[in-house]
């Protein structure tokens, strides 16, 4: 069958430049009479990636980091303020409105939310024909109900005609999450940007999730870009991670590669921190290496933005910006104490 | 004679809808200085035995039975006057889940550690801010922060300060309910240092409570599961983990991505908590539950002695 990807190939489904966001602050009068320019929020501040397809693409890193504001790019929800997005190849901060709604049935987005995603109104039924209907896609409503049904047992919410008129309030939680997960596959998409799907479900119908976008991706060939404040589904899940901090991306390689062996000292002080289900650690006081805390995205430090919380800082650290380089195959990294000053 | 003795505690919200049986027969005890890790999922009764235990249960919660001792002192059904002026803050105090956002946002951090002190102990205002400064201390803030608004503080700071609050009238016992859950991985690191520090020092009893097993294990020197209101496992942490006996806390634990670990597959529990207006009769896991057998569905298992200290309520181990 066409589509089908056991690991990712070599083409990058989805390639990002320069993207940067910045969310402008409403001026004070004293600001607006003093002639100040306006300050902004650097949300994303200039980020180059590429995802192969079939592959499961990480961005991870804490609250705040611009995570969302990349996703919400990657799907149109927001315009970059500079930056260029290419799908299959296409720059899409260009397209036409033909074009454009074509990119919004290859492209879609899963949020965090399971109980506020859902129209509370919206019988199962008429959250999954929405989008078809929006799309023009499925020519009958008999077409359109087999697509729907075909959509939820890919979601294993079987049978499903025993789900199709009931509402969200009558789904648990990780149901909820699947009947989104359902949506925003009815439209046969290449791309689903996944911001943190599984962050508000009880562990124990985590991994089911995560299992279910996995056997999709196997399936059908679909291409994750996997948002997640959480390093360690994001071990499990994907194969390659990037590392955001305060608008910037840090540190870029696979997962395995990450945990083996992190080179960007922020990278390093996330890993420490991550907990495990083991209690050898229970009394010992953690070594955490880094300082104080995330300066606002609204007043970045100049040169490397983690110098203020970086032990290890030297010279070049608070007047360059450190550019993110290859250190070895696939592993890219943006400090100065790897790429020599 | 344990600090803390609790014995077949039952706490309904008695709804319109019926009785939500939150916490139905729980008993466990807890030594000075030890702490008590209270894992389970959403909804599984965690917070609602955490308000027992310090007798601020919201209406229409009520303890139904059951006894709690602390230093051997029946607190159940005691009156509120004196578990003012004797228990509550002074013996056992609690760290309210989401505690951190709660705070007030017109008064100075200060004020709202120390009206409680003048308040309830008739502390002067001097000697109040003074107390408030050496416990912001104490949790690692500068003593400053007095003087601060909650918004001026990140996170982190904030949740210090409640837990500086939940330390000044000396309790022997602090109930944390999920205290790092809010916050980002680098933060909750920090923090579950500063409750281990403080065990130490200050020679705290802590019942912490949080759904995540991975935070839980850096503190616990024993662990409670409770499934559906119900503890079904309690042990040292060493044998919970090592080697768990309840279907539903074998399948919890593999349930839990690792970061150090290249996991294939991992697994889960099909199925979704019980509505506990009507929990499933016998082992209220059953429905869930992949190891069950004949009497599952109709008998109720007890809290069985596997190995030492470590107790399960599953019939693969009472039947
Ligand atoms: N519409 C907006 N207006 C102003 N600032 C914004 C807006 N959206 C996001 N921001 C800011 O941009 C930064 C990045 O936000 P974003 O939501 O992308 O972060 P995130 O990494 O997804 O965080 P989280 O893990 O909390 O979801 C934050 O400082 C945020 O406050
Ligand atoms: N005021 C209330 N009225 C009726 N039922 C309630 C009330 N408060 C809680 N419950 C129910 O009691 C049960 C236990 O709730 P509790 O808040 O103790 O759970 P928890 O384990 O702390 O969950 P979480 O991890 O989400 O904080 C839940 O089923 C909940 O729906
Ligand atoms: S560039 Fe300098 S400040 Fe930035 S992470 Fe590397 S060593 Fe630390
Ligand atoms: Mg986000
Ligand atoms: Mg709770």
């Amino acid at each position: 069958m066409e589509g089908v990807t056991e690991s990712p190939g070599e083409e990058p489904i989805l390639r990002v430049e320069n993207l940067k966001k910045y969310f402008y602050l409403r001026r004070s009068l004293s600001e607006f009479l003093t002639g100040k320019p306006p300050r902004a929020v650097k949300a994303v501040d200039g980020i180059s990636f590429e995802i192969k397809r079939g592959e499961i693409f990480a961005l991870a890193g804490e609250s705040g980091c611009g995570k969302t504001t990349t996703g919400r790019m990657v799907v149109k929800l927001e315009t970059p303020t500079e930056g260029k997005i290419y799908f299959k190849g296409a720059d899409v901060t260009v397209l036409s409105r033909e074009e454009e709604k074509e990119y919004r049935k290859k492209v879609q987005i899963v949020f965090q939310d399971p109980y506020g995603s859902l129209n509370p109104r919206f019988r199962v039924y008429d959250v999954l024909e929405e989008p078809l209907l929006l799309a023009g896609v499925g020519e009958s409503r008999a077409e359109r109900e087999e697509m729907i049904i075909r959509a939820l047992e890919d979601v294993r919410m079987t049978p499903p005609e025993e789900f199709l008129g009931r509402l969200p309030h009558q789904l648990s939680g990780g149901q909820r999450q699947r009947v989104a997960l359902a949506r925003s596959l009815i439209l046969s998409p290449e791309l689903i940007v996944a911001d943190e799907p599984v962050s508000m479900l009880d562990l124990s119908i985590r991994a089911e999730i995560l299992n279910l976008m996995e056997d999709v991706r196997r399936k059908r060939g679909v291409t994750y870009l996997y948002i997640t404040h959480d390093l360690s589904t994001a071990r499990y899940f994907a194969h390659r991670i990037a590392i955001m901090y305060l608008g910037k991306l840090v540190e870029v390689t696979t997962t395995d590669r990450l945990v083996e062996n992190p080179l960007h000292p922020y990278t390093k002080a996330l890993l420490a921190a991550v907990p495990e289900p083991d209690p050898s650690m229970k009394d010992v006081i953690k070594e955490i290496p880094i300082k104080g805390e995330v300066p606002s995205a609204a007043n970045v430090p100049p040169g490397c933005r983690f110098h203020p919380r970086c032990p290890y800082a030297f010279e070049p650290c608070d007047k360059e910006e450190p550019e993110l380089v290859e250190v070895e195959p696939g592993h890219w990294v943006a400090c100065h104490l790897v790429s020599g000053g | 004679m344990a600090l803390l003795e609790v014995e077949g505690l039952k706490s309904y919200y008695l709804t319109s809808r019926g009785e939500v049986k939150a916490v139905d027969n729980v008993s466990f005890d807890l030594e000075r200085g030890e702490s008590l890790a209270l894992a389970g999922e959403s909804g599984c009764g965690k917070s609602t035995l955490g308000f027992s235990l310090i007798n601020l249960l919201p209406p229409p919660g009520r303890i139904v039975g059951g006894s709690i001792r602390i230093d051997g002192i029946e607190v159940v059904g005691m009156p509120e006057d004196r578990l003012r002026s004797e228990v509550r803050w002074r013996k056992i105090s609690m760290i309210f889940q989401g505690a951190m956002n709660a705070l007030n946002p017109v008064h100075t951090i200060g004020r709202q550690l120390a009206e409680p002190l003048v308040f309830h102990q008739g502390v002067s205002w001097a000697d109040a801010i003074s107390r408030a400064r050496e416990y912001l201390e104490l949790v690692g803030l500068d003593p400053d922060i007095v003087n601060r608004y909650p918004h001026e503080l990140s996170g982190g700071m904030k949740q210090r300060a409640v837990i500086a609050m939940a330390l000044l009238e000396h309790p022997d016992l602090v109930i944390a309910d999920e205290p790092t859950t809010a916050l980002d991985v680098i933060v909750q690191a920090q923090i579950l240092n500063l409750m281990k520090s403080l065990k130490r020092k200050l020679n705290l009893s802590i019942i912490m409570i949080s759904h995540d097993l991975a935070v839980l294990s850096e503190i616990a020197d024993r662990i409670a599961i409770m499934y559906a209101g119900k503890i079904v496992e309690i042990g040292p942490s060493e044998k919970v983990y090592g080697n768990p006996k309840h279907p539903y806390t074998q399948k919890l634990l593999g349930a839990i991505p690792r970061l150090r670990q290249k996991q294939e597959r991992l697994e889960f529990i099909p199925g979704a908590p019980p509505n506990l207006l009507n929990p499933p009769a016998g082992c209220r896991f059953h429905p869930r539950c992949p190891s069950r057998f004949e009497p599952c569905d109709r008998r109720e298992p007890e809290l069985v002695e596997v190995e030492p200290g470590h107790w399960v309520a599953c019939h693969l181990y009472s039947w």
